[in-house]
């Protein structure tokens, strides 16, 4: 272990986390109330951030409208992908559903290419580069003060994610439309029986993960630039929700965190091959989470029956 | 499937009840379609000879899936990922250790199968998204090992070179020469899954499928037989990342990734899932369909200039992506399950139902 480095790496990991939690998130709201574990999350992050850039920069919207738009256009492409792709799985196998996911991120990525090309785009800057905060925190090692740099897009994609959780999370557990939504979570046939509109609610949680998609995106690339390979992102997230528990909203940030400590923890070992081991971390946790603990932290436990 | 046979066919003893192939002209048939197949060099154009060599890699692949996901029901993302275990098996035994390809061939497809039985081991505790997730881990874990783990053997990123197999001085050393190998391979993988799919280790995969729980009331060992289907499709895939990584003659941790992946699942669900002809079929329509992307790149550069150089790679997945969906929504059961009706409906004619 390189110890002067690890208060750094362990902050650096932290804030990584944030965008992690924010898919995260995305994923939770589609499983909370229809099931679906959303393997397109990734490529949904990925349109929403090109398609802030497509109006901010090739049509010189001011940032607030250009992502206010993006927002707009995330939902209607949630919603439409609600309509078209899921509906009719309806009832079909899991089997079947995860795949018309997978369909959907293949599609997905094929559009991005195809409309965006494959570029490195130059994301334009949220939060200034320079002047990182400096943190000193109180331990002294080797004489010398250990001092945190904290880069502010980190820091802000960081709060703006943990903002975005909390208010999905207030969002389910004091309105109306939360509650349907976590009514329907529990039994599809139940909550239409009692007069919910499912099938409403199923869009309005894609809807919802689009944009939170989006945000997700937006964060990312102003903090690591802009190309194709920002879905990856997603590859992390996965692990995130599953060591949260698939149907926990607080759950994703802790997931999130965790992850994205774990990967920072890592990354500040003096033997090549640990530090190398950061871009894996999220899947050996995810191991070690399926093995000992499969319903994640704050998941719930399934009891099946014939 | 219900077996519908012909009128006034009748059978005298179980083994002929049983048989896969039942009237003489088939036997010829299928004779003469081999034949046509090993023949191919001789009067087909190169790329096509390349093309059905890498069908024919691609269906073994897709028959372990099949056994793994179609019969057993466990869906695994990590299909590409044992292709690459098997792969460098191969790749070391002949490169490092002089081995003959058909000697580390076996070897290859059995160490895979190994690796399988480890990443199928939280099959029993976990079912569903959690097993994709365990699947999707080896698919990172394997190809970062490769990169990372023995620098000097495994020569991280940048991978191995794969030499040509020999086989008493005829070298594979072209598509045209490949195929042969291609194809036996692909007999023996056929005819094994065909087998284990209509023996007893068949219907208990059938019955984990269908339902776990009932299957583990009547008698059948889950444990067991799902580390099996784990083994036999690792296995499948070891055979067919050996075969394609002396075919490509380069092996290196991106060879075989997620996408594959990804489109081993698809077209297992385009093919027919649990069936015997769907790998078949589906690894033709799928890989045939990615050759036309090939063919319409041109075309898709004069509509959307800002891709230039990348509409090909854009239009491989949006041609699966939208193929897969839309079978999913009105084939589920795929290409083979309709091919199955079709031949019905013939024998059943004049009478459709």
């Amino acid at each position: 272990m390189n110890w002067q480095l690890v208060p750094q790496f362990a902050i650096t990991g932290l804030l990584a986390g944030g965008p992690i939690a924010l898919t995260a998130l995305g994923l939770v709201l589609i499983f909370k109330s229809s099931y679906i574990f959303n393997f397109a999350q990734g490529q949904l992050l990925l349109m929403g951030a090109l398609v802030t850039w497509w109006f901010s920069v090739e049509h010189g919207l001011p940032m607030w409208m250009a992502i206010l738009l993006a927002l707009i256009l995330s939902a209607l492409l949630g919603l439409a992908i609600e309509r078209l792709a899921l509906r009719p799985m309806t009832g079909q196998p899991l089997l079947s559903i995860i795949l018309m996911t997978l369909a959907l991120s293949q599609v997905l990525q094929g559009l991005a290419l195809l409309l965006f090309g494959a570029t490195q785009r130059n994301f334009p800057q949220l939060f200034s580069a320079a002047n990182p905060y400096r943190i000193t925190t109180p331990f002294v090692f080797n004489d010398r003060p250990v001092v945190v740099i904290l880069k502010q897009n980190l820091t802000w994609s960081f709060v703006v994610a943990l903002l975005g959780v909390l208010v999905m999370g207030a969002f389910f557990r004091f309105t109306k439309t939360g509650l349907a939504m976590r009514g329907t979570s529990e039994d599809h046939e139940l909550a239409q029986s009692i007069g919910l509109r499912i099938h409403r609610i199923f869009g309005l949680s894609w809807a919802l993960a689009g944009v939170v998609a989006t945000v997700g995106g937006i964060l990312l690339a102003t903090s690591s630039g802009l190309d194709l390979s920002l879905s990856v992102v997603v590859l992390a997230a996965f692990p995130a929700v599953l060591l949260g528990g698939l149907e926990s909203i607080p759950g994703t940030i802790v997931g999130g965190l965790i992850i994205g400590l774990a990967q920072g923890l890592v990354a500040a070992s003096k033997a090549p091959i640990v530090r190398n081991a950061a871009e894996i971390m999220p899947y050996v946790v995810l191991l070690i989470v399926l093995i000992f603990r499969p319903e994640g932290l704050f998941g719930r436990k399934r009891i099946e029956r014939i | 499937m219900a077996i519908l046979r012909p009128a006034g066919e009748f059978d005298t003893h179980y083994a002929r009840d049983m048989a896969t192939i039942r009237r003489p002209w088939q036997w010829w048939l299928l004779f003469a379609f081999i034949l046509a197949l090993y023949t191919l060099p001789f009067y087909g154009s190169q790329s096509l000879v390349s093309l059905v060599n890498r069908i024919g890699i691609t269906i073994i692949a897709v028959q372990g899936l099949n056994l793994l996901t179609g019969y057993t029901g466990q869906i695994s993302l990590g299909q590409a990922a044992f292709m690459t275990t098997g792969g460098y098996i191969s790749a070391l035994l002949v490169n490092n250790l002089g081995w003959s390809f058909f000697a580390a061939l076996p070897v290859a497809a059995l160490g895979a199968g190994i690796v399988g039985l480890i990443f199928g081991l939280p099959s029993l505790r976990v079912k569903g998204f959690y097993l994709v997730m365990a699947t999707l881990a080896a698919q990172f874990i394997i190809p970062w090992f490769t990169r990372n783990a023995f620098p000097d053997v495994l020569n991280r990123a940048q991978g191995l070179n794969v030499q040509v197999p020999v086989l008493f001085g005829f070298e594979f050393n072209s598509p045209q020469r490949y195929i042969y190998l291609t194809l036996t391979v692909l007999i023996f993988s056929t005819i094994a899954a065909h087998n284990v799919s209509r023996s007893r280790l068949g219907r208990a995969f059938v019955a984990i499928r269908d339902n776990d729980l009932a299957a583990e009331v009547l008698g059948v060992n889950l444990f067991k037989h799902k580390l099996q289907a784990f083994f036999l499709a690792a296995v499948y895939a070891g055979a067919a990342g050996a075969l394609a990584a002396h075919n490509i003659r380069h092996l290196n941790s991106e060879t075989f990734n997620l996408t594959d992946s990804v489109f081993y699942m698809g077209m297992l669900v385009v093919g027919g899932l649990g069936l015997d002809l769907g790998p078949i079929f589906g690894a033709i329509i799928v890989e045939l369909l990615i050759e036309g992307a090939t063919l319409f790149g041109p075309f898709f550069i004069s509509l959307f200039p800002s891709t230039a150089a990348g509409a090909v790679q854009a239009l491989r997945p949006l041609f699966f992506g939208i193929t897969l969906m839309l079978f999913l929504i009105f084939e589920p059961r795929g290409l083979a399950h309709r091919w199955y009706l079709v031949k019905a409906a013939w024998r059943l004619r004049p009478f459709s139902h």
